[in-house]
């Protein structure tokens, strides 16, 4: 296997822990102003990612770094020709990143109801765009043989980026109920278990919507044919388990369903690109590849050291930060702060 | 050509923002990991409050640092795309590695330390405050090995119409690293220290219960002594950066001296009024043979001249004016020296005065330290923008001018609505954080818990 599909597989595990994390952290935020009724039931619900969501956002800053050392080519064209979106996604992501920390240094109600409506938009807006940044690089934009997109912003507000726009919304959006379902007790938990039981089959009916409208509307039925392989199926069987498990109560199943059914939709995107890594929808041969955007032999060598090196580190360091924080939160607990 | 001047402006005003925040988490995490040390091993109260207050300090200023650089991770992309694309092979690396080593460490153990006071054994606890602090200084350590390739391109070789790794060893021993890394961390160290010291010294001058005193005392004599440190590393290894520099970037030295003619020996300006467009000077204070000095450490030796530089470079990479924005490299030059030397005096003042325990017959200087917490802020925004500007037209030194790097594809108009975006709410953030700062800095230290 040469180092250019090394790379591929790597980022496409990066998009993976991102996802996963970075999801449920979306899925609170999204949830905030719903399930947190008062100040202290806001605090417990940031509470339950209060100590992890910054190493989780990280995820995606080291996806972004990786794509700039092993596709330059990708990573130049892909933020330069979703130039709008990305910047809403950046306001997004610092007002929210702000708010997590600031909301509770200023007792001012004013103050907080700032501070949660930015820890709202700022988890709406990313879980939303990505979903659409995702489903573009599917579909194919327009990429001229320079590989310079030469589109404008709303020719990526097209229905089937929308509707994957909003698959990854709902989907992080159970992710997210499930998780504050896990991590709290007493009131919280139970207004999060009925939210969950609402989002479950919303997100179910949008999920099916989307891969409807991933065989009609772009090439992959012509590359995969009727039958998608196993992947894709497994992902729809995790969602559904885990409908199952939220129907039966047993939440810890759900959430392992969910992340399943995430990582999941994520391999299966990417299944779909390979090799492409960008779909030009002028024409096949500009599309960018793991070959045409890759950086040298050399610096993906070195990358690959690096990464084998480290990226099972923050994998052990991380997963001892969950085990640290373990216990359920309820507005009786100690709310550090 | 307008969104190219449109993305300078940006990438200048989000950079020297994110950096307004970065000298800070990294000198202040650093001495509250310290302060956190002395706790462990003292079982002091007195430390364990001092952690929790600067620490409090630190956080404030740690979220807005690390939500400016999310931005900076993406620009290179949405600005300037050519640019990444001629240099992604080689630039791209560092700064993978720096969030696969650093930023994870850095934010999954802040997270920890924050809500892990009680939950934590107290070692483990210390541990992860002190797995912030390196986190933050590999951090700095490969973003500046990323920029060194700018301003001195090593390791690499011109193939696919790009610049392709040889070496990466020679990029993380690139000379320019190894002076320029240091420099950057003296002068985190020093903004730290000028800032516990200017805060401490505001609630030394007000009546104190005793402990409280005793607090402010210790933060007081333990940032004297940072600042010395400090102030002394950061000006003896500007001077060697400034010997570096002559080296590999003669006109940026040219440029901070608007030394217009090749002169031997040369003489350090003290203040010059020019004609820019004459290149002629109009009024000159000048200290002879000091500049050969700074170059060379002897009082002669050849420093070259604008003129002469310009017309190498021409010789060199054809016609094309090779002279940076002379005004602004000098000023900006004089700023950073100029506040390196009054806080080296302040901050030999504040020593002298600690060792002989006569801080209350000195009002005076606390009222002093309290504005001189600007004087690093100053220096590092002006010591970047010197760096910087002092490089152009070059965006790789030698390689690639920055009007060769900018977005091929990316309209006036947008970057002119990310520019307008980025500046309002980094203006609105910017208040949350000093109406924060003010509030939790002059707050008196709740008694330990
Ligand atoms: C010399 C130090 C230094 C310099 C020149 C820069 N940064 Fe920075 N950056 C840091 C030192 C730092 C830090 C100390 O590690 C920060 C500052 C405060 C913080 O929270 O971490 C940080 C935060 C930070 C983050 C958030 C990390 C996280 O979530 O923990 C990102 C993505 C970047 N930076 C990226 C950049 C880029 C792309 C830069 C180049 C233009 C840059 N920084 C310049
Ligand atoms: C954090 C400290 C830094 C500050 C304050 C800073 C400041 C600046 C300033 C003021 C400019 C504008 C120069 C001009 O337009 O004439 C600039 C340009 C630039 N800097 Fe830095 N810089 C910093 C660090 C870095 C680092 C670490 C990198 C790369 C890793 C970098 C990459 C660039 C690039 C690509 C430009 C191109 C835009 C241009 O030349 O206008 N900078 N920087
Ligand atoms: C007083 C004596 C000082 C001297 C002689 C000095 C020298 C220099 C030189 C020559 C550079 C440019 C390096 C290059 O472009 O190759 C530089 C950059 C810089 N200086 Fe200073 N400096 C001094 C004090 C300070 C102080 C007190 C601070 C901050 C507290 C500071 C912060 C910076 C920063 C942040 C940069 C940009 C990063 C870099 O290139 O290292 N300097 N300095």
């Amino acid at each position: 296997m040469d180092l250019n599909i090394v790379w591929f597989i790597l980022i496409t595990v990066l998009f993976i822990g991102f996802f996963i994390l970075e999801g449920f952290d979306y899925g609170v935020g999204m949830l905030l102003p719903v399930i947190g009724k008062n100040d202290t039931e806001r605090r417990v619900v940031i509470n339950t990612i209060g100590p992890v969501w910054d190493g989780n956002e990280v995820w995606v800053l080291t996806a972004g770094g990786a794509i700039f050392a092993a596709f330059p080519h990708w990573y130049a064209t892909l933020f330069s020709g979703f130039y709008l979106a990305l910047f809403l996604m950046l306001v997004a992501l610092i007002v929210r990143a702000v708010a997590f920390e600031y909301r509770s240094k200023h007792d001012n109600p004013t103050w907080r109801m700032w501070w949660d409506r930015a820890i709202f938009f700022g988890s709406v807006v990313p879980a939303l765009l990505w979903g659409v940044a995702l489903g573009n690089m599917l579909r194919g934009v327009p990429i001229d043989a320079d590989m310079h997109y030469v589109g404008t912003f709303f020719d990526l507000l097209n229905p089937y980026a929308l509707i994957g726009g909003a698959t990854s919304l709902s989907m992080f959006l159970l992710h997210g109920a499930i998780f504050i379902n896990l991590k709290t007790s007493g009131v919280i938990q139970e207004r999060s278990l009925a939210m969950t039981r609402r989002i479950g089959p919303i997100t179910t009916v949008v999920v099916a919507v989307f891969i409807v409208a991933t065989y009609t509307m772009t090439d992959a039925f012509s590359r995969l044919g009727v039958n998608p392989g196993g992947v894709p199926i497994a992902a729809l069987g995790a969602l559904f388990g885990a409908a199952y498990f939220v129907h039966i109560g047993r939440l810890g199943w759900a959430f392992v369903m969910t992340c399943l059914n995430i990582g999941l939709a994520v391999i299966t995107i990417f299944m779909a690109l390979f090799p492409r890594v960008m779909v030009s929808s002028l024409n096949p041969e500009w599309s960018l590849t793991i070959y045409n955007a890759s950086s040298s032999e050399k610096t993906l060598t070195v990358m690959t050291v690096v990464a084998v090196i480290f990226i099972p580190l923050v994998l052990i360091y991380q997963g001892w930060s969950y085990w640290v924080f373990r216990q359920r939160l309820s507005v009786d607990s100690e709310l550090t702060y | 050509m307008e969104a190219l001047e449109l993305a300078r402006w940006q990438f200048a005003i989000t950079t020297v923002y994110h950096f307004f925040f970065v000298p800070l988490s990294i000198g202040l995490a650093l001495m509250v990991a310290v302060m956190q040390t002395i706790y462990y091993r003292s079982g002091d109260d007195i430390y364990k409050r001092m952690t929790k207050f600067w620490g409090k300090l630190l956080l404030i200023n740690f979220a807005i640092g690390v939500a400016t650089g999310i931005v900076q991770e993406f620009q290179f992309g949405m600005n300037w795309a050519e640019y990444s694309r001629f240099v992604g092979d080689i630039f791209g690396a560092p700064l993978a590695i720096e969030a696969l080593m650093a930023f994870f460490l850095e934010s999954t153990f802040l997270g920890i330390w924050i809500f892990g006071w009680n939950r934590l054994p107290k070692l483990a606890h210390l541990a992860s405050i002190w797995m912030v602090a390196i986190g933050s200084t590999i951090s700095s350590f490969w973003i500046l090995v990323a920029n060194s390739f700018m301003h001195q391109p090593v390791g690499y070789v011109i193939r696919n119409d790009r610049a392709e790794m040889e070496s990466f060893w020679a990029l993380i021993s690139n000379g320019h690293v190894w002076v320029q890394w240091p420099h950057t961390m003296m002068a985190a160290i020093c903004t730290a220290a000028f800032f516990v010291l200017g805060i401490s010294a505001y609630h030394l001058r007000r009546p104190l219960s005793a402990d409280v005193r005793t607090l402010f005392q210790r933060s007081f004599q333990m940032a004297t002594v940072t600042a010395l440190c400090g102030t002394v590393g950061v000006i003896l290894v500007g001077h060697s950066q400034a010997q570096y520099m002559m080296q590999v970037q003669p006109m940026k030295m040219a440029a901070a001296e608007a030394l217009w003619e090749t002169e031997d020996p040369a003489a350090l300006s003290l203040f010059t009024v020019a004609s820019l467009p004459e290149q002629r000077d109009l009024f000159v204070i000048k200290v002879p043979g000091l500049l050969s000095f700074l170059a060379y450490n002897r009082f002669e030796g050849v420093v070259p001249g604008i003129k002469d530089l310009q017309a190498a470079a021409e010789a060199e990479y054809g016609p094309g004016n090779y002279t940076p924005n002379v005004f602004l490299t000098y000023w900006t030059f004089r700023g950073m020296v100029g506040a390196g030397f009054v806080m080296l005096g302040l901050a030999a003042l504040a020593l002298y005065v600690v060792m002989r325990d006569e801080l209350e017959r000195w009002p005076r200087l606390l009222w002093w330290l309290v504005p001189a917490i600007s004087l690093p802020y100053l220096a590092n925004a002006t010591g970047w923008i010197f760096t910087e500007m002092g490089r152009q037209p070059w965006i790789v030194y030698g390689l690639m001018r920055t009007d060769e790097g900018v977005s091929a594809t990316v309209s006036m108009g947008y970057v002119l609505i990310s520019l307008l975006g980025f500046s309002l709410i980094y203006l609105g953030l910017i208040g949350a954080t000093i109406f924060l700062m003010l509030k939790y800095a002059r707050q008196v230290p709740p008694a330990a818990a």
